[in-house]
């Protein structure tokens, strides 16, 4: 045990050593949770309008008014004629353009009704879809006011679309979860294989094979440190969620803590892994960046829908453990359920770590 | 007293024969030179002795314990030094005392006494909190191997321990060995510098997995009618590609 305690303490020394590094490892969730929450944000903010109405009618005034009132829409443009449509949306001068039909304002009251066709430009398919139902909410509410004030309700309209659980739809609640799953394989699988992987290349692992410590607290101590600073990291995550992001704390914190932790193990094996495979540090950076978080952030559900993906990627989303884990946290933390409702995110986390520490530690004892 | 012995030793691996039936004692105190050209097998015979992997066939005793068998008990009782540096360069020169001390078990009073000495005798005092990766090259392997030595080991395995060092860097680090094989440690030393090879009590030279020769280096150098270790060196290795 004391051998093993030298162990633990050499290891500290390294990372304590190492301050630059260790700055980044505590540093960089919360730059990324206020870069993400603040400055990149998939909100839809500012969208450009354009206004083609043939006639200046008094609806279309009050209409645009509203729009323009909005906090999400600008009304940059009015124009003349459908031909210039295209070419604002290939400038980029308009995100949006509302194209109102011929005598908007008597139509709209008779019995055939009024045209309104909107043109969108979807080479953004998620915004599109945004702003298409923040658009559509616009109106259906400038809609409704009219119509209750027809002395015939001839036809209004009932259509309601509410969004669940993110009522402001802000995109910080999204993506805390997934900084979450990013970061803490950023710390346990790079970082551990890259200080085991370093043993290796410097050729101090076989001094430490030779002597009498066993490979197995070998591995531990390699592992300690970098789960106590991802169970700090983590309080961190946690902490900058509920009062900066002003997430809501509904689910039950054990149970986030709970799964967070089979994660960090899950990370810790994956870097263990990593480490059995290769001889070089750089190569041990490569294999994390590229095989493990270009997936999460593309495929995990942190940055694009997993629904909204081809087939292909949808079931190669499957093996990430990223995916479930995101699945998870954003079940217990946004939507506050149970723990029953995240069983199978648990299950499988639970399974890959298994997995995973079966196959390194037996990689592991190929290698001595 | 032998501290190592061993008997008809082999390592296959596959279809290649690493180390092809190897017999030889190394008495205690004795310094013992294990030479051969690269790929002879040294260091696949060396990891046999060290409990790193276990032979394919034979038997092996090393500072009393069996390479079958009490491979955790062989580690306690060795100390290894190898040619590609073994200590930590992020760490300073007490922490890697400590540290080395530690996962051999020293108690901390004996570590606290040994490397107030040894800090001393390499006068190193000022430089006990300086990272290892700032003292010259030549201090480094000095350091090394006083750890090495440091939980008084019966043996200590030095793996070509003066590579990339200068001539008289090389002699400082002799005159250590010497001193400790004084102290009853037996060195086991494998070098491609045949010069050093006169420094040892009794060499080896092992060509393609066996050992050609094994005696002192006066013994081998009359036996050969040659005038140095390089030429006995020579004559042998020369004599094997010949067959």
């Amino acid at each position: 045990m004391k051998e093993f305690n030298a162990f633990i303490k050499k290891e500290f020394y390294h990372i304590f050593r190492d301050t630059r590094t260790l700055m980044i490892l505590i540093l960089l969730p919360i730059i990324l949770i206020m870069l993400f929450s603040f400055a990149i944000s998939v909100e839809i903010r500012n969208v450009n309008i354009g206004i083609l109405a043939p006639t200046n009618d008094n609806s279309i005034n009050q209409l645009a008014h509203k729009i323009e009132t909005s906090e999400y829409f600008n009304i940059t443009h009015w124009l003349n004629s459908p031909n210039e449509i295209n070419d604002l949306m290939r400038a980029n001068e308009v995100d949006l353009v509302l194209a109102f039909g011929d005598h908007f304002d008597q139509r709209m009251l008779s019995a055939d009704g009024a045209q309104l066709g909107i043109v969108i430009d979807g080479s953004n398919p998620n915004n599109a879809s945004m702003e298409m139902m923040y658009l559509m909410g616009l109106l259906q509410s400038y809609f409704s006011e009219k119509a209750s004030v027809l002395p015939s309700s001839a036809g209004s309209l009932t259509t309601n679309v509410r969004m669940l659980y993110n009522p402001q739809s802000r995109s910080a609640y999204n993506f805390a979860p997934g900084i979450m799953g990013l970061i803490l394989i950023l710390i346990c699988a790079l970082m551990t294989s890259v200080s085991i992987v370093r043993e290796k290349e410097m050729g101090t692992m076989e001094v430490l094979l030779i002597s009498p410590v066993k490979p197995i607290h070998i591995i531990l101590a390699k592992m300690i440190p970098y789960l106590i600073i991802s169970c700090f990291v983590l309080g961190i995550i946690l902490t900058l969620s509920f009062t900066v992001l002003g997430i809501p704390m509904l689910g039950t914190l054990h149970w986030i803590i709970l799964v967070s932790l089979v994660y960090i193990l899950l990370a810790l094996s994956i870097g263990l892994f990593v480490s059995n495979m290769v001889d070089s540090q750089l190569v041990a950076t490569l294999i994390c960046a590229v095989v493990f978080m270009m997936p999460i952030l593309l495929l995990s559900g942190m940055l694009f829908p997993i629904e909204s993906m081809p087939r292909f990627f949808q079931v190669v989303s499957n093996i990430i453990p990223a995916r479930w884990y995101i699945s998870a946290i954003k079940k217990l933390m946004i939507q506050g359920v149970e723990f029953q409702f995240v069983l199978k995110e648990f299950t499988i986390l639970c399974g890959m770590t298994l997995l995973l520490i079966t196959a390194s530690l037996k990689k592991f004892k190929e290698f001595i | 007293m032998n501290v190592i012995e061993v008997r008809n030793l082999v390592k296959k691996f596959g279809d290649f024969t690493a180390v092809n039936n190897i017999s030889f004692d190394v008495r205690k105190g004795e310094i013992f030179g294990f030479l051969g050209a690269n790929g002879a097998g040294k260091t696949t015979a060396m990891r046999m002795l060290c409990g790193l992997s276990t032979p394919t066939a034979g038997e092996g005793r090393v500072a009393g314990y069996d390479i079958w068998t009490e491979a955790e008990l062989i580690k306690r009782n060795i100390g290894y030094m190898s040619q590609r540096f073994s200590l930590y360069n992020d760490l300073s020169v007490i922490d890697n005392i400590k540290f080395f001390a530690g996962i051999y078990g020293v108690d901390k009073t004996t570590m606290q006494r040994r490397s107030n000495e040894l800090l001393t005798r390499l006068n190193l005092e000022k430089e006990r909190n300086l990272m290892v990766e700032s003292l010259p090259q030549g201090w480094k392997q000095k350091l090394a191997f006083s750890i090495a030595i440091f939980h008084n080991p019966q043996i200590v395995f030095l793996d070509e321990p003066t590579g990339g060092v200068d001539p008289e860097t090389r002699r400082q680090f002799w005159e250590m060995i010497y001193e400790a094989a004084n102290q009853g440690i037996t060195i086991f030393v494998t070098t491609h510098y045949m010069d050093e090879a006169e420094y040892c009590n009794r060499v080896s030279m092992m060509v393609d997995g066996r050992i050609e020769a094994l005696d002192s280096p006066a013994m081998l150098k009359s036996r050969y009618n040659a005038s140095s270790m390089s030429d006995v060196f020579d004559i042998i290795a020369r004599g094997e590609t010949n067959l």
